[in-house]
């Protein structure tokens, strides 16, 4: 690894481990505990930073894959897998972190509301995306493929979430910019930015390591054709 | 550009009446699916339009998925392919006239099992027959839009006949909900059914457009 390169890891993970600490005493220590839903509600200060990453690395994964078939450097396809992962990691935590708060608010475990019902639908659309890329052997055509769909998918998100949207119309309105007493303020809002920014941060240094760790792969693989033909 | 889309439908439509697989294989299936429904899930009186509809369209997705998946798997088994990706035309026409012919496949496949899906469930279907056969060619060309680019794909892996329908269903959902709510509105259902024709509409042109412009990136050697 190049050693500005690895200044800039070291800076990013120290980064991330300072937020995350913040952000840890910020919902434990700090941030008062919510008057209706009590203690169960401080699940709130991962749940939505999480969505908020798993939006984000889809989005990215859209990027990278357009960057992809346009430069066709394999650094943009590896950006775009690493990426991919990591969306469907948090997507992941969304998924459960969304019932455990659920049950005790709600009094159930799911509902097929349009936010709840377009995450379950991306992670399917995204694990699809992993399983492809398992699935195939030429690293190039991989790569063009898995391109394709990471733009289709995303592409598909808006659709998603209209369609079930109209479909389910009976959702609760949005805490966030729902209506007039919608919103949050103050502490909490304080720190769920604090989260969401701690939780960014620690994306970025999972990217870089994933990325790297991609890289890696391709040179033992690359190493590994080497000996083959020099022993053949 | 023309020329290429018709010389491939005509090419797979000549395959295909020769064959007959990828309809025989589609159909079977599908009808398969309606009669194991009659089993699980008694349909009968008021419900039948709006769960029939339902029943339709899973009918239809997976019969669709084994005629999408025989798209390229059968270009695929006589490396056919490399003719098409040597071949110097546009690959767009190439995408349009696969797609066109898929879309002909599932609605012949579709309109086939309608009337027996009538008799088998005693559902009316002629009050709004014009709309519903419609709403089969929007619904259809959707699903076929999304299907082919991916059925090309699929076709490159291993787990060809796995990863198709693991790739589509969660894509094609808009067009499954916007589907089914037609059908269950042309069926007699109470739904507003404009604002679902107009998703359709969207992601028809929405997803032939990028299916075409990206064709080019999944055919290449």
């Amino acid at each position: 690894m190049k050693f500005e390169s690895n200044v800039m890891g070291v800076l990013l993970n120290t980064l991330a481990l300072v937020a995350i600490m913040l952000s840890l005493g910020m919902v434990f220590l700090y941030v008062p505990t919510e008057a209706t839903m009590g203690e169960v509600q401080k699940i709130f200060y991962f749940h939505v930073p999480s969505a908020w990453l798993a939006f984000f690395a889809f989005f990215l994964v859209f990027v990278y894959s357009v960057t992809y078939l346009v430069r066709r450097e394999k650094k943009w396809d590896n950006l775009a897998a690493s990426s991919a992962e990591i969306g469907v990691l948090f997507c992941t935590l969304v998924l459960i972190t969304g019932p455990i708060w659920a049950k005790p608010v709600w009094g159930i475990w799911w509902t097929w509301d349009a936010r709840l019902t377009l995450t379950l639908v991306l992670w399917l659309i995204y694990v699809g995306y992993m399983m492809l890329r398992h699935y195939m052997a030429d690293p190039e055509r991989k790569a063009a493929f898995a391109a394709v769909l990471g733009i289709v998918g995303f592409v598909d998100v808006p659709l998603v979430y209209f369609s079930i949207r109209w479909w389910r119309t009976q959702h609760p309105a949005p805490v966030m910019g729902g209506g007039d007493d919608s919103g949050i303020e103050g502490p909490m809002l304080a720190t769920l930015l604090v989260c969401v920014v701690a939780f960014t941060l620690l994306f970025f240094a999972l990217l870089r390591y994933r990325a790297r760790l991609q890289e890696l792969r391709d040179e033992v693989d690359a190493l590994h054709d080497l000996a083959e033909r020099g022993r053949g | 550009m023309w020329h290429a889309i018709t010389t491939i439908f005509w090419k797979d439509l000549k395959i295909e009446l020769r064959t007959k697989e990828a309809f025989s294989a589609s159909f079977v299936f599908a009808l398969m699916v309606l009669v194991i429904f009659n089993f699980t899930l008694d349909l009968s009186g008021e419900e039948a339009a709006s769960m029939g509809a339902g029943f339709l369209w899973i009918a239809f997705t997976f019969g669709g998925v084994l005629a999408l998946n025989r798209s390229f798997a059968l270009e695929h088994d006589e490396n056919c392919i490399q003719g098409l990706q040597l071949a110097p035309v546009d690959r767009g026409g190439l995408y349009l006239g696969k797609c066109l012919a898929n879309v002909v496949f599932m609605l012949v496949t579709e309109l086939i099992l309608l009337p027996l899906f009538a008799v088998f469930f005693d559902v009316d279907i002629t009050p709004r027959l014009g709309y519903l056969i419609g709403v089969f060619v929007l619904g259809t060309i959707g699903f076929s839009a999304v299907g082919t680019l991916f059925s090309a794909i699929a076709a490159h892996t291993r787990m060809r006949e796995v990863i198709l329908p693991i790739l589509l269903l969660p894509v094609t959902v808009p067009v499954l909900i916007a589907a089914v709510e037609c059908t269950a509105y042309a069926l007699g259902g109470d739904v507003n059914p404009a604002l679902w024709i107009r998703l359709l509409f969207v992601y028809d042109v929405v997803f032939v457009t990028v299916s075409f412009l990206t064709f080019g990136y999944v055919l290449q050697e």
